[in-house]
């Protein structure tokens, strides 16, 4: 995934000199094509997060569309209070863009699972969440982003080859996108980021086998409303996240629905508290802690 | 400006931030009072022209990292006649545009602050893009000497530094006051001078009431360094009762301090 964005942040950025790249010492065999051909538009600002953020704000305020580029909890909870104050409140165009989504780096511990980020990330009111599954999904979603700069979080899984669309197909801010349609019943699966291709074995099982399958790459604060109609459509639908229940896409789904006599049964498979401390690839903890 | 204009400026900018500080029984009077001078230069003689037609030339140059002495700026804002006196006087009622903490709704602040640490960090990329531009206009960044405890402020040094920012001006408000004791008590931070020039900096260490000094320092053309004005100042700067006293990072005047205060500016 992150190739992918990085190949669409290169070609975006030929005919558009706003586009700046931060890093924090991190992006080894990724960032560099992108460094040698737009020097004036990359820098490193070393491991130093917080003042990271704050020079996004800065670049950001002089018109720049900032992307910075990082891993794990390092753009998120190391520099929470520079998102909150200077881009969310100022209302900048910085995309943030983690590399490893959920347990995508589950060998490297604890302090390297990003799995309390949503819960942070969709705090603030500005924010845009983009959480790819494939790599259809991040094609389309960094070219979102690319064309409407507002402060927005990427969060990208580390795996590549994924396809779980048939095609690219067109992404729209809080609207769900079609995987699988089965029309014998009003039961779905609704996923978002990675845990998408999860449901390939799941629709097989015959509990499953009359389910839809939807994904939803694009959601946050600002896109509550635009679940109502969507949910109303259901009788019961499964959500599926690498993320901890709370604070999670999940809990963002069940609040966009509070207070609105929606008929649905919501259950939310996420990561089990149980994971946090724990190793192993990322196939191996979603099958045991995603629940 | 001449002289006896800047006295006057200074002196206005002060009796408002009193009156405004008894009226809204707010705080911060000594952190305000301690960066009279040096916003007096900012505005009247390094932001030349400076009025509500051209205020957008002057976006981005000018961050009050110490958003606490918002009054002062807000004060300095009047006297430039970018806001109005109604807006001046709502400073502290209910759903004021000019909240306690320096705010971007205010027009001529571009930046809100109020958690220290967060100014340095965006003038450094202000600076940064401007720089990468080849646009020659300079960033000006206003610290309290208490940001000089926050991690940020060292790594925005290093990173200024290492991209040779000549057009980042750092001046630190360095009253060697914080919000519970003296600096020097708090956390020993000197010797600032070599400390600043041991990572790549040009350093001024000059008297931050001295009006000379002040446009001297902020008027430097640097070659490749970052500079950094360490203005010595006085919290409370102008009451003699305000002066170098911890309480009044806190306290607001009762009305008989509030026209003590006022009768020993008019006749200074």
């Amino acid at each position: 995934m992150r190739n992918i964005f990085i190949e669409e942040l290169i070609n975006f950025t030929k005919k558009n000199k706003k586009v700046v790249l931060l890093v924090n010492d991190l992006g080894y065999s990724v960032v560099e094509k992108f460094a040698k051909l737009y020097p004036k538009q990359f820098y490193n600002a070393g491991v130093a997060e917080q003042n990271m953020m704050g020079i996004a704000a800065g670049m950001a305020l002089e018109g720049h569309h900032v992307f910075v580029y990082s891993l794990g909890n390092f753009p998120t909870f190391r520099c929470a209070e520079q998102i909150r104050n200077d881009i969310d409140y100022h209302n900048l165009p910085v995309t943030i863009v983690n590399v490893g989504a959920g347990i995508s780096y589950g060998n490297l511990g604890y302090s390297h699972h990003s799995i309390q980020d949503f819960g942070l990330m969709r705090l603030f009111s500005n924010f845009l969440i983009a959480s790819p599954g494939d790599e259809y999904e991040t094609k389309n979603v960094v070219n979102h982003l690319l064309k409407n700069p507002k402060p927005s979080y990427l969060r990208l899984a580390k795996s590549n080859n994924i396809k779980i669309h048939k095609k690219l197909i067109k992404t729209e801010e809080g609207k769900w996108l079609p995987i699988k349609i089965n029309k014998k019943s009003n039961f779905t699966f609704l996923s978002t980021g990675i845990t998408s291709y999860l449901t390939k074995d799941l629709l097989n099982k015959p509990e499953f086998k009359n389910y839809s399958h939807y994904s939803l790459p694009l959601w946050g604060s600002n896109l509550k409303k635009k679940q109502i109609n969507q949910v109303k459509k259901w009788k019961k639908i499964i959500i599926l996240e690498d993320h901890l229940e709370d604070g999670g896409f999940g809990s963002w789904m069940r609040e966009s629905l509070a207070n609105n006599n929606v008929n649905c049964k919501i259950i939310t498979w996420s990561l089990k508290k149980d994971v946090i401390g724990k190793v192993g690839n990322q196939n191996y903890l979603l099958k045991k802690y995603l629940k | 400006m001449n002289k006896n204009k800047k006295l006057i400026f200074a002196k206005n900018t002060r009796k408002n931030i009193l009156q405004l500080s008894y009226q809204a029984k707010s705080s911060h009077i000594g952190s305000c009072f301690s960066i009279i001078e040096i916003l007096t230069i900012l505005y009247n003689d390094i932001f030349k022209n400076y009025s509500k037609k051209n205020i957008k030339k002057y976006k981005n140059q000018f961050i009050l990292s110490k958003g606490h002495a918002c009054l002062a700026l807000y004060c300095v804002l009047y006297e430039k006649k970018i806001i109005n006196k109604k807006t001046l006087q709502s400073y502290g009622s209910n759903n004021s545009l000019l909240m306690s903490h320096v705010s971007h709704h205010v027009p001529g602040v571009d930046f809100s602050t109020g958690s220290l640490g967060h100014g340095l960090p965006v003038a450094t990329g202000i600076a940064l893009s401007l720089k990468s531009r080849k646009i020659n206009k300079k960033t000006f960044v206003l610290i309290s000497d208490g940001e000089l405890n926050e991690g940020t402020t060292w790594e925005s040094i290093l990173f200024a530094c290492h991209h040779k920012l000549n057009n980042l001006i750092i001046i630190i408000d360095y009253n060697k006051l914080q919000s519970l004791t003296f600096v020097k008590n708090t956390l020993n931070i000197e010797p600032l001078n070599k400390k600043f020039s041991s990572f790549g900096c040009k350093v001024f260490n000059i008297n931050g009431h001295n009006y000379k000094q002040i446009k001297k320092a902020l008027s430097f053309n640097s070659a490749s360094k970052p500079i950094v004005i360490i203005a010595n100042t006085i919290k409370g700067r102008g009451v003699s009762f305000m002066e170098n006293n911890i309480e009044w990072h806190y306290k607001s005047p009762n009305l008989n301090q509030l026209k003590t205060a006022i009768k020993e500016i008019n006749n200074a």
